[in-house]
């Protein structure tokens, strides 16, 4: 696989080199900017779509299609009781200041990460970690305190990208990595620069240099697009405006799969949401297809659990909450709520928690339920809802990919606390025989399903408008990334 | 003259008898989507079409001048309510202590631009339509004020209050009896032309979401979001707008008409 990309990259490079006349910068719009540029520090994921393979790599890497494979290690062996982890590094690989990538970086990377003063925003992803190993600079060992079926994908991860202990202090506005692109300059509040390394270890990427815009208002998204300001929108903002973006032969659009399960969640300690008859109410009361028809204009998935469609593993629960008022009433008669109840809805700035708040509380209140509508920014948000937890309902779209381990935490900001859910989770994290993890997974999902946790939605779409000629941009989303290292233009 | 007010007259007449209408009967109702119908233009089931979520526009353009007129009227309400009586009070004790007060108090509240303070307020407070009252309300006072005091002050030096002081009425009494009938109709004059920037200002707060919350409608949050459909169902920006554009151009011509009506110099140059 990785073979073939290689040579079906280099192909397309030597396609693209033969044509003088093939431009060689891009532009690219995404809506948030990054609030810093250390992916192993911060949360937000827009450092994330901007550096992820682009200026960091880890010692594995998403592929477009979700696959996990080499990063900046080329092959590694995993002992049989499946705690020693042994990876050969590559060789040649050098940070951008000039500076050796050698097993002693990785182990910095990797022990400041899970350290206990560390502000990564992952630390669940390192916990299994009890020590790492520099054996030779090119041989690098980790040891896990228990067995862990996804330590490869969890070193995927941006938040896993080995960083330089020289370059560490000033990461957060002068980003050193290894990748393809260096760091060149950032505008605050209006773009963000990339170059070509030319000494990278890799393919050499088509493009010399490349620039991101942050747009979060649809209408200027719209304008930049139409205006050709920008060569290309990741995540454009207004889904309305795709069927015209379809018919002009300028422009491509492509409509892929994230990670992210959009949901109505509900304050499970906070009454009367901690009776699970009310949140089987408040499940039944919505339509999903509506919301998806007039919050995305039919862009999305259905989904009856916190798990993404396009997974194997995913276990199709939407029947456990069809749309269905009267039973809905009915359960709320049950719980001592027959002439219904107010509450909370507060609502994060994208267009899916905006509009689809609107049309959810039109949905409730046709079964009592009053929800008063508050519009919050997004730091707002995360103050009064996320950190403070003072809500009774809110949208939001889970984007980290399997992210199923935020239900056995009962201080994450729906409070969920089940303890046999609990046991799954540890279970599921201790086994790394695929067949045994599906099932905990169709277990785990199955659970919270019927627990009526939080009020299941959408697959979130990432649709991606693109001048026709771009090649090589991502469909799906299965980490956020704007990974630039395979795009080239063609004439 | 009479044109301004006839014209003016029907404008703000049609609109608020949409807002009254809607008390008792809208063509849909605006609570329940239908979003399989959304976008529609105009046509025979839904005269102004549909929007986003598939409501009547009619429909809402009739609920959202209920809101406009409401925050409109009670932002006025307030201005009338604190700003004659501080600008009658300062008129009445001119010169002193307590007038430099109340004006310069005036003026400061003046100084501040009007709209930044109102999104400010709203965005310090929470965003509902009583914060946008009491936002748009604020800065109604001192307009009110001002003019009150002004008007009032060549009034007390008239013969007939002097005849009022003489026969024993106190500067209250004066102030709501002589005083008072004497500037009415430049108040009212004013206020309509405080009417129409209310509705103005309930708009702008609504379109960036700071006026009444959904599910209210509102001719602002109509707009804001309309703003992405524009070049797909431009009926859905083209409605409200036009309905904040008329509504306000009948209050400002009933304004002028009222002014050269109630005006007495005007009205004698006419005679």
């Amino acid at each position: 696989m990785t073979h073939f990309t290689k040579l079906l990259s280099a192909s397309m490079l030597a396609l693209t080199a033969s044509m003088a006349s093939a431009q060689t910068d891009i532009t690219v719009a995404i809506q948030l900017e990054p609030p810093n540029l250390d992916p192993t520090g911060g949360a937000a994921q827009a450092i994330d779509s901007v550096l992820y393979s682009n200026v960091f790599e880890g010692l594995t890497r998403f592929m477009a299609d979700g696959s996990v494979v080499a990063g900046l290690a080329k092959s590694w062996d995993i002992s049989d009781d499946g705690l020693t982890y042994t990876f050969m590094l590559n060789e040649g690989v050098m940070f951008h200041d000039g500076t050796d990538m050698n097993a002693d970086d990785v182990k910095f990377s990797l022990d400041r990460a899970r350290a206990d003063d560390s502000t990564n925003a992952q630390k669940g992803l390192f916990a299994d970690i009890a020590d790492v190993t520099v054996v030779d600079p090119l041989t690098v060992q980790v040891t896990l305190a228990q067995p862990n079926g996804s330590f490869l994908f969890n070193m995927a991860w941006g938040d896993a990208v080995i960083v330089a202990p020289e370059s560490i202090e000033t990461i957060a506005s002068n980003p050193i990595g290894t990748g393809a692109f260096a760091f060149s300059d950032w505008v605050q509040g209006d773009r963000l620069e990339l170059v070509r390394n030319d000494a990278y270890w890799g393919d050499a990427p088509a493009l010399e240099s490349a620039t991101f815009r942050f747009i979060s208002d649809p209408t200027a998204a719209f304008a930049a697009v139409m205006a050709e300001d920008v060569d290309a929108f990741v995540g454009f903002p207004a889904p309305e405006n795709l069927p015209q973006f379809e018919a002009d032969p300028r422009f491509q659009v492509l409509v892929g799969n994230t990670e992210g399960e959009t949901i109505l969640s509900m304050n499970n300690q906070m009454p009367p949401f901690d009776n699970v008859l009310v949140r089987q109410a408040v499940s039944l009361a919505i339509d999903r297809q509506a919301i998806i028809d007039g919050a995305m204009f039919g862009y999305g998935t259905p989904i009856g659990t916190h798990f993404a469609p396009h997974n194997p593993d995913y276990v199709d629960l939407i029947a456990n909450s069809a749309h269905n008022p009267d039973r809905a009433r009915e359960l709320l008669a049950e719980a001592g709520f027959a002439d219904g109840f107010t509450t909370t809805l507060k609502l994060p700035p994208p267009s899916y928690a905006r509009r689809g708040g609107e049309i959810i509380a039109a949905q409730l209140r046709e079964v009592g339920i009053t929800a008063e509508i508050t519009n919050l920014e997004w730091a707002q948000w995360l103050e009064e809802v996320f950190k403070a937890k003072d809500f009774g309902m809110s949208i939001v779209s889970h984007t980290e990919p399997m992210d199923l381990g935020i239900y056995a935490n009962p201080s994450y900001y729906f409070q969920y606390d089940n303890i046999v859910f609990q046991a799954v989770m540890d279970k599921l994290n201790a086994t790394t025989d695929p067949a045994m993890r599906s099932e905990l997974m169709a277990a785990a999902q199955t659970i919270i399903s019927e627990d009526y946790v939080n009020g299941y939605l959408f697959q979130l779409a990432v649709p991606t408008v693109a001048k026709a000629g771009l090649n090589g941009l991502w469909l799906d989303q299965p980490t956020a990334a704007v990974d630039l290292t395979g795009v080239s233009w063609s004439e | 003259m009479t044109r301004n007010i006839i014209f003016g007259g029907v404008l703000t007449t049609l609109f608020t008898g949409l807002a009254i209408l809607s008390f008792f009967y809208t063509p849909y109702d605006i609570q329940s989507l239908d979003i399989p119908n959304k976008l529609h233009p105009p046509n025979g089931a839904n005269w102004l079409g549909t929007d986003h979520f598939g409501r009547d526009i009619l429909s809402m353009i009739m609920m959202g001048a209920r809101t406009s007129i409401a925050v409109a009227v009670l932002a006025v309400g307030i201005g009338i309510c604190v700003g004659i009586p501080l600008g009658l009070l300062a008129a009445a004790r001119r010169g002193s202590l307590l007038d430099e007060v109340i004006m310069r108090g005036n003026d400061l509240v003046f100084a501040f631009p009007s709209l930044v303070i109102a999104i400010l307020i709203t965005a310090i407070f929470g965003a509902s339509a009583i914060n946008a009252i009491i936002a748009i309300g604020i800065f109604n006072i001192p307009v009110f004020a001002r003019l009150s005091r002004g008007a009032a002050l060549p009034i007390w030096e008239r013969d007939f209050i002097l005849a009022a002081r003489v026969s024993g009425k106190s500067s209250f009494r004066i102030s709501i009896e002589h005083i008072l009938p004497n500037i009415t109709n430049l108040m009212i004059v004013q206020g309509t032309i405080q009417f129409s920037l209310g509705i103005l200002a309930e708009a702008a707060l609504s379109y960036i979401g700071l006026g009444a919350q959904p599910p209210t409608a509102s001719w602002g949050r109509m707009l804001a979001d309309a703003q992405t459909l524009t070049s797909i169902a431009p009926h859905t920006a083209l409605i409200p707008g036009l309905a904040i554009v008329l509504m306000v151009l009948g209050l400002n011509l009933l304004g002028d008409g009222l002014r050269d009506w109630l005006d007495p110099r005007l009205r004698r140059g006419r005679v």
